[in-house]
């Protein structure tokens, strides 16, 4: 491997044939750089769906009602349920050890948000404190609803980032008052959510209050739960299955609601579904791997090919060479070390040229569901090995034979 | 410097086998300048095949530079090719992207030389066979004549015991065909033991000794007195 003049003397055949070495380069480049391509969009389209389930908290279980679409104990369909803060109570105290946040949620339809002369119309709703942890939001100023003002039913408000820039612009909202629905909260906190602007236009107040001005007689909209986390991803999902499960059938139970009703009352499992997400992402990921390793099969056998015909085309030189003395370990060596090289070259070529890619490129794709396509450089590099080896290998067979031709036989080849 | 006797070789051709050398007996003394001559199916080229270790014999000795060349595995072979024995092709066997420098520097590759020396030493023999201005050039810029005497300094560079010639002129013209037996008189004057295979009598007139081979047997061995190419060229 070191030996210079071996090096010397591949160098010069391969500068004297080019073609030959291009072609089997090109190959070999290729085969690498779909591999890489295809592993890093494999890894962005994991990315992008694991963003998706980040806005909130990856765990949440949320609860949201509709109108019943099947007939039951003598009830028609087409009834609205509407959920009590019983539910949400009884739910908490049957559950209190499994449960790691939960809160029920009040919407308060039609909020129109006043600041002097500014106004929107945003979501308002009525809160607990846990919320914070429930939609994954973080505070850029101020604090979140807390406990004392669920007690003493204080009239203060959390408002997203984009409620604070279209209200208050550049101004300091923390201790400044809205007026909702001709109502005055004091503003307390500014917050910021990874789902973006759509989950910022959002006006949060403690619940006990919002019940109580806006006269929801005990009404909830939602009920939103996360469980304790779990040993592993696995029995995170089979307890917060179950637990769904047992919260609907307890929530239909409640509201006379057919068992097999699944309208009326949605039980949307965030880990479930992203359990059915993840599952399709591996799919996938084998999907590609499979493609990759088959075009990497594909560049092995265009080597091995290819160095079939260098073999025979250089079935005379053998003969000469031979018969000015060269050995047969000598010939075989000669003819690996050059595929070697070359498919080294060309591996790590075509591996550069798609990391680079991906590097440059890759952070400009805006889709939602591939972001930062990335690929893991030991597997890259591992693949530019084997191809390496395999069109070693590849190669091997045919030297070994050119090497065992009797010198008075390759030398009559014409 | 070679010794054989009884020399057996058949060939399998299917299910007949074709005997080509019927027990073949030659002794060579060093410096000699030797033609073995015969019609097609002689089997001089098999004989010469035998001598060059390209072929082996199935029956019989064969003693070169008192070393009995027998049973050799392929890298003892090669060794012994390469420090014994020189090449002449009558279709020249250039490698055909070398340059006529490395052609002749090749044999000196397989001794293991350092580059540096492999090229001085090839050099020099390029320019004993009066090709120092083509070093550069690829066998197929040069003429028939020309290749020949690339693949003659590449046959001396080695410095063997003996130079093997298989019908080196058979693809020249008679005139290029004198100056090449010209240069081969020349390396023997200077005392290089050589085989020439050949069917020209021209040619081996212009040997020291004519080997005459019919059959697998050999049926007449002549000295003569030497035609010195130059004269006819």
């Amino acid at each position: 491997m070191f030996d210079l003049e071996r090096w010397e003397e591949i160098f010069e055949t391969i500068r004297k044939n080019k073609l030959r070495t291009f072609l089997t380069g090109l190959s070999v480049a290729s085969g690498i750089f779909i591999l890489v391509i295809l592993l890093g969009i494999g890894e962005g389209m994991k990315n992008g769906i694991a963003r998706e389930f980040q806005q909130d908290a990856s765990n949440l279980i949320f609860v949201w009602t509709n109108i019943t679409t099947k007939e039951y104990k003598g009830l028609n369909p087409g009834r609205r349920i509407q959920m009590k803060q019983r539910d949400y109570e009884t739910t908490v105290a049957k559950n209190k050890d499994k449960l790691e946040y939960n809160s029920s949620i009040y919407r308060i339809w039609n909020g129109i948000v006043n600041y002097k002369k500014e106004s929107g119309s945003y979501r308002v709703e009525g809160v607990y404190p846990d919320y914070q942890f429930l939609e994954n939001s973080s505070l850029s100023a101020g604090r979140f609803i807390n406990k004392t003002d669920d007690d003493n039913y204080e009239k203060v408000a959390v408002i997203g980032q984009k409620v604070k820039n279209d209200l208050f612009k550049t101004l300091d909202p923390i201790g400044d008052y809205i007026d909702i629905s001709g109502i005055k909260f004091k503003v307390v906190g500014v917050f910021t959510d990874p789902a973006g602007e759509r989950e910022e236009s959002r006006v949060y107040l403690p619940m006990s209050s919002a019940q109580k001005v806006f006269n929801a007689q005990n009404n909830v909209s939602n009920l939103a739960f996360t469980l304790k986390p779990a040993e592993n991803f696995e029995q995170a999902v089979a307890e917060s299955t179950q637990f769904s499960k047992e919260l609907s059938d307890f929530l239909k139970e409640q509201h006379t609601v057919a068992p097999d009703d699944e309208r009326a009352i949605n039980v949307n499992n965030t880990l479930e579904n992203a359990k059915r997400f993840y599952t399709l992402m591996d799919m996938i990921k084998y999907f590609f791997w499979g493609v990759g390793i088959c075009t990497i099969i594909a560049g092995v056998v265009g080597v091995s090919n290819i160095m079939l015909i260098i073999v025979k085309e250089r079935t005379k030189e053998i003969g000469i060479r031979k018969a000015l003395g060269a050995q047969p370990l000598s010939i075989i060596g000669m003819i690996l070390h050059e595929s070697i090289f070359v498919t080294a070259i060309a591996g790590f070529f075509g591996l550069i040229f798609s990391l680079a890619l991906l590097e440059f490129v890759g952070p400009m794709i805006e889709t939602q569901y591939i972001y930062n396509p990335t690929v893991n450089f030991k597997v890259a590099i591992t693949t530019v090995f084997i191809l390496i080896i395999a069109g070693a290998l590849a190669g091997f067979f045919p030297a070994w034979r050119a090497a065992r031709i009797k010198p008075i036989v390759a030398l009559r080849d014409e | 410097m070679i010794e054989i006797s009884n020399l057996h070789k058949s060939y399998k051709m299917g299910a007949n086998s074709l005997h080509v050398l019927k027990g073949i007996n030659l002794k060579i003394k060093e410096g000699e300048l030797v033609s073995i001559m015969g019609s097609s199916g002689s089997g001089k080229s098999t004989l010469l095949n035998i001598l060059g270790m390209l072929d082996e014999a199935d029956e019989g000795s064969y003693i070169l530079d008192g070393v009995p060349i027998k049973n050799l595995n392929e890298k003892r072979a090669a060794q012994y090719r390469n420090k014994f024995l020189g090449f002449i092709f009558q279709s020249f066997n250039l490698i055909s992207y070398k340059s006529a420098l490395d052609n002749v520097a090749l044999p000196l590759y397989y001794q293991g030389l350092p580059r540096n020396e492999r090229m001085d030493r090839a050099h020099s023999y390029l320019e004993k066979v009066g090709l120092a201005d083509w070093a550069g050039h690829l066998p197929n810029e040069l003429s028939g004549g020309q290749k020949q005497r690339v693949a003659i300094a590449r046959a001396l560079a080695s410095d063997p015991k003996v130079l093997l010639a298989d019908e080196p002129t058979g693809a020249l013209d008679t005139k290029t065909s004198y100056e090449v037996m010209d240069l081969i008189q020349a390396i023997n004057d200077d005392g290089r033991t050589i085989l020439v295979v050949t069917h020209e009598h021209d040619i081996a007139q212009m040997t020291k000794r004519i080997v005459n081979l019919k059959d697998g047997v050999i049926i007449e061995d002549t000295v003569v007195s030497q035609v010195r190419a130059i004269e006819n060229v």
